[in-house]
């Protein structure tokens, strides 16, 4: 207990001094982690105590780090959700300033790309955070395990304290080890705060984007005219030559079916010519067996 | 001496590299001092470059507390101010 809060104060001392004279951050960080260390050890009454007690608080910990790393997943599989609507969006413009370019609309073109260009620069920013939140998620995995390397440990020299030694005995022991534990401890807690905080903002920030595609903001953010405008007018230009390639089609129709219909009735020169021509076609076939008649009375004679 | 990089582990590094890690960490408090954004990145990117070159890794189940701590990489300047306050970063 002494020499625990003796620690605790003398780290105190060197901090405050640290932060007159010049000790270094890196030194002053590491007395900031062992003042809060000894302070939880002095809060003991029995040094084994501490032992079950910081067990416990280890186990907890564990949960919430796991915790953290399947709250860093689901946000990251949000960005990628809406990476994969932007990427459709962006792929959309596209196809329709490449329609639009073939009827011969290069300001429909134009206002198609521009937009595929503010959809693309989300796409880029969401793949940034993307790459941070995978960041985080490898960074707390590793520090899940390693925490979890560090508790089996303790565990082991926990249960090797308690059978071994007296309380007073123990004490010197308990110290290392809980200090030792009690550093990765807030070291990993720290590394939650952190993956915690980043992934609110990108919460945030993913729940600011689902709002403007749902309000089609983004799909007007350059264009600054109504949602789908593009696709209206595409559709209406697509529309309308649909109309002219059914006219076309049925003029063709028309046209190649003229003669046999037109026939019996025939008005127009050309038509006349036609009809002219048919019955000669036609008195053909009936001229040969005219002209074979004359040969039957001679088959008949032979 | 023992040195962890805080959210990265712990590594073990002979004393005789020490000397040029507390020059760098010199100029990193240095440069937390004087708000000097910039300065403060390139000085903890040296400080943890040198602690990854000198140091070996310790075994992830071992319980020893360092000597010293550094910040992570992409830790910001308030950062390192709320980590050196017993109130700031450092759960616990």
């Amino acid at each position: 207990m002494i020499s625990a809060r003796s620690r605790g104060l003398m780290a105190a001392k060197m901090l405050m001094k640290g932060t007159a004279a010049r000790m270094g951050v890196m030194k002053r960080v590491s007395l900031v982690f062992k003042a809060k260390a000894n302070r939880a050890l002095d809060k003991m009454e029995d040094p084994r105590e501490t032992l079950d007690y910081s067990y416990q608080r280890q186990l907890e910990l564990l949960t919430k780090v796991r915790r953290g790393v399947a709250d860093v997943a689901t946000s990251r599989k949000r960005v990628e959700l809406q990476m994969n609507q932007l990427q459709q969006q962006s792929n959309k413009l596209e196809d329709q300033a490449r329609k639009a370019l073939g009827m011969g609309r290069e300001d429909l073109a134009r206002g198609a790309l521009e937009r595929k260009s503010s959809a693309q620069g989300q796409l880029n920013d969401l793949q940034a955070q993307y790459a941070q939140l995978q960041g985080e998620e490898e960074k707390l995995t590793v520090a899940s395990q390693r925490l979890q390397s560090k508790v089996d440990a303790f565990r082991t020299r926990k249960e090797t304290i308690k059978a071994t030694y007296t309380a007073a005995e123990a004490q010197t022991r308990i110290n290392e080890a809980f200090t030792g534990i009690s550093e990765e401890m807030g070291d990993v807690g720290m590394a939650i705060q952190r993956a915690e905080d980043k992934t609110a903002q990108m919460q945030a920030r993913a729940g600011a984007i689902d709002e403007l595609m749902a309000s089609g903001a983004l799909d007007d953010a350059v264009g600054g005219s109504n949602r789908d405008d593009i696709q209206n007018e595409l559709d209406m230009m697509s529309a309308s030559s649909d109309v002219e390639s059914e006219l076309s089609r049925l003029k063709g129709e028309i046209t190649a079916s003229a003669p046999k219909q037109l026939e019996g009735g025939a008005n127009g020169s050309s038509q006349e010519a036609q009809s002219a021509q048919a019955p000669q076609g036609q008195a053909q076939p009936a001229s040969i067996p005219a002209a074979d008649r004359p040969a039957e009375p001679q088959d008949g004679e032979g | 001496m023992i040195v962890r990089i805080s959210g990265e582990g712990q590594f073990s590094i002979d004393d005789a590299a020490t000397a040029e890690l507390n020059r760098l960490d010199s100029e990193l408090e240095a440069a937390v001092n004087r708000n000097d954004e910039a300065a403060f990145t390139a000085a903890l990117r040296g400080l943890l470059d040198q602690v990854r070159a000198q140091g070996s890794p310790l075994p992830s189940d071992t319980l020893e507390p360092s000597d010293l701590i550094l910040p992570p990489e992409d830790a910001s300047m308030d950062e390192v101010r709320e980590m050196l306050t017993e109130e700031g970063l450092i759960p616990g």
